[in-house]
């Protein structure tokens, strides 16, 4: 497996057709820890989190100006295939979104299937059992793969769909909103899981629960927004501590400490 | 509303009491009339089912004497005429259910979406086209454009039996009556596949994108799978409209009555509709009685496609 590289973000513009959704962002993210992103409804974090993996741009009329750098490539430039960029960085959603038509089994491997790819059946099986493990899932399921992946229970299916972004082994795994829509015990085992992912991957993580951020991240970026009709900002990015205890930015400290948001 | 506002407070209340004094007016006449709607269908079909059965018994009973007709069964005259219905249709739909997919996935996935509205309206109105003037075009303009291919596939393709046998031309065959029922039935498959498809959730495809698949792996992992139930009910929708069509046989096929798989060969078959139709007008007694019995057996045939396509709908439709 390749090292886990930083992703530089300079200067990055993005749009919904001529709506400037999010304006200048620029942002170091570490190899090997978890950056959360922070900040009130519709003020850009999930859209800058899509531009990470080129995902924004399948919505149609959305496109991103700028430079984002991974591995020192900048995913941006014309050369770059999207799809090569998105086999890099995976995603997890907000809602689980297991294939419905798939086995648990077929659902983890997808994604290694996919491009034509051809695997042996104990390969196959190597890497289900692993894909699993890696995201707590293969205790609960080992003795059902076959059976489909919607059967499981929504905790469950949003670890199988952690399972089946790192079985294609990305460098980066971005979250949005992984655990709102589930309840906390659920919640208290992906984030669990992502303390032992950022071991391997580089996790950018997109939440509205600020104790979530505190829990989870080394890093943490806060994104707010002047009005309705305006951009999204980054307002400032340090570690999480700093930003929790002592932001520089009042905006940063005004919303950590509730007073609005 | 403001009349409503500044009414006082007494006019605007609800009646003293709540029980009902009687059944409302409205709600009466409405039930009534819509359960008599609801009859009707029921009336109607069962008024189709008797005429077909009673008035096809002479048929049923008298089999070997039809007049003007030489000694044949019941069965040897019906049997060949569903042959060439089914076999019509199925190429029918051999030929247009790739192309409706491709059409349809092209506009729910591929076309700018102005584009893809307007190949929509195209594509109803091709649906609106009356199938007499399908006859005509087929007749007329395409079976002449036909015969280069059909000399084509017989010469290089005869090995195969669909194409063997002696083409001549006219090309009146059951080829040409084919593709032009796939012209006809494209429509139908086309509308129903592309509203199945555009109903592909939009997380479920964002999930396949972001695991790294190119469109058309997209398509395959998870707007194929999703639409799949939705193209058989289409296909079925499709297949019970080219059973049942007349005109554009009947102006194109050079009849015959054999089980010939030899579809480029004129004058082997002829369909169950366009038979009725022909020859309907100068029938009487028990040979309008053979005609009754024929339209049962497509009545029945319809009924049961479209009785395995709700099936198939309601077991792969959807789920969740």
């Amino acid at each position: 497996m390749a090292a886990p590289q930083p992703i530089n973000v300079e200067d990055l513009n993005i749009y919904y057709g001529d709506f400037l959704a999010v304006e200048g962002v620029d942002m170091q993210i570490r190899p090997r820890s978890v950056t959360a992103l922070i900040g009130p409804s519709g003020c850009g974090k999930s859209t800058f989190l899509r531009t990470l993996n080129r995902m924004h741009e399948v919505i149609p009329g959305a496109y991103a100006k700028g430079r984002v750098e991974i591995n020192g490539e900048d995913i941006y430039d014309p050369k770059i295939d999207p799809v090569n960029v998105r086999r890099r960085v995976g995603m997890v959603f907000q809602k689980a979104n297991p294939f419905p038509t798939m086995s648990i089994r077929d659902n983890v491997l997808a994604g290694v299937k996919l491009n034509n790819r051809r695997i042996s059946r104990s390969d196959a099986d190597e890497l289900v059992e692993r894909a699993l493990k890696g995201a707590n899932l293969w205790n609960e399921v080992k003795d059902r793969l076959d059976k489909p992946g919607m059967g499981l229970s929504g905790g469950q299916q949003q670890r199988l769909c952690i399972a089946r972004t790192i079985a294609v082994k990305p460098e980066v795994v971005l979250m949005d909103e992984p655990c709102s829509a589930l309840d906390p015990i659920s919640t208290l085992a992906i984030e669990d899981l992502i303390h032992e992912l950022k071991e391997d991957y580089t996790i950018v993580i997109v939440t509205h629960n600020m104790q979530q951020a505190s829990r989870v991240s080394d890093r943490t970026g806060f994104f707010n927004i002047a009005g309705t009709g305006k951009p999204g900002r980054l307002i400032e990015i340090d570690d999480t501590d700093t930003i929790f205890t002592n932001p520089t930015n009042t905006q940063t400290e005004d919303y950590i400490s509730g007073r609005f948001g | 509303m403001s009349t409503a506002d500044t009414a006082p407070e007494k006019e605007r209340s609800a009646p003293d009491t709540m029980s009902s004094g009687g059944r409302r007016a409205g709600d009466s006449v409405f039930s009534v009339l819509s359960i008599g709607s609801g009859l009707l269908i029921f009336v109607t079909l069962a008024a189709v089912a008797i005429f077909l059965t009673t008035e096809s018994i002479p048929a049923i009973t008298a089999s070997r004497e039809f007049s003007g007709t030489a000694e044949f069964s019941l069965v040897e005259y019906t049997l060949p005429l569903v042959f060439g219905t089914v076999l019509a249709s199925a190429i029918a739909l051999l030929i247009a259910i790739p192309v409706s997919v491709g059409i349809a996935l092209f506009i729910s996935h591929f076309a700018p979406r102005r584009m893809a509205s307007g190949l929509g309206y195209m594509i109803d109105l091709l649906a609106a086209v009356p199938s007499v003037v399908y006859g005509l075009w087929g007749g007329v303009w395409l079976v002449p454009k036909l015969e280069p291919l059909y000399v084509f596939l017989n010469t290089y393709f005869g090995w195969i039996p669909l194409f063997a046998g002696e083409p001549t031309a006219p090309m009146r065959n059951l080829a040409s009556a084919s593709v032009v029922l796939a012209v006809m039935v494209l429509p139908i498959i086309t509308a129903v596949s592309r509203e199945v498809f555009l109903q592909t959730p939009r997380l479920q495809e964002e999930a396949a994108l972001a695991l790294g698949a190119t469109r058309w792996e997209t398509i395959r992992t998870v707007v194929l799978p999703f639409g799949r139930g939705g193209v058989v009910a289409a296909s079925m929708l499709g297949l019970g409209r080219a059973l049942g069509e007349t005109m554009a046989v009947l102006m194109i096929l050079a009849p015959g009555a054999t089980f010939s798989l030899h579809i480029l060969e004129v004058g082997r078959h002829n369909s169950i509709a366009a038979n009725i139709a022909s020859k309907s007008a100068e029938a009487s007694g028990v040979d309008m009685s053979l005609l009754i019995f024929t339209g049962l057996v497509l009545f029945v045939l319809t009924f049961v496609i479209n009785a395995i396509a709700r099936w198939i709908v309601a077991r792969s439709g959807p789920k969740s």
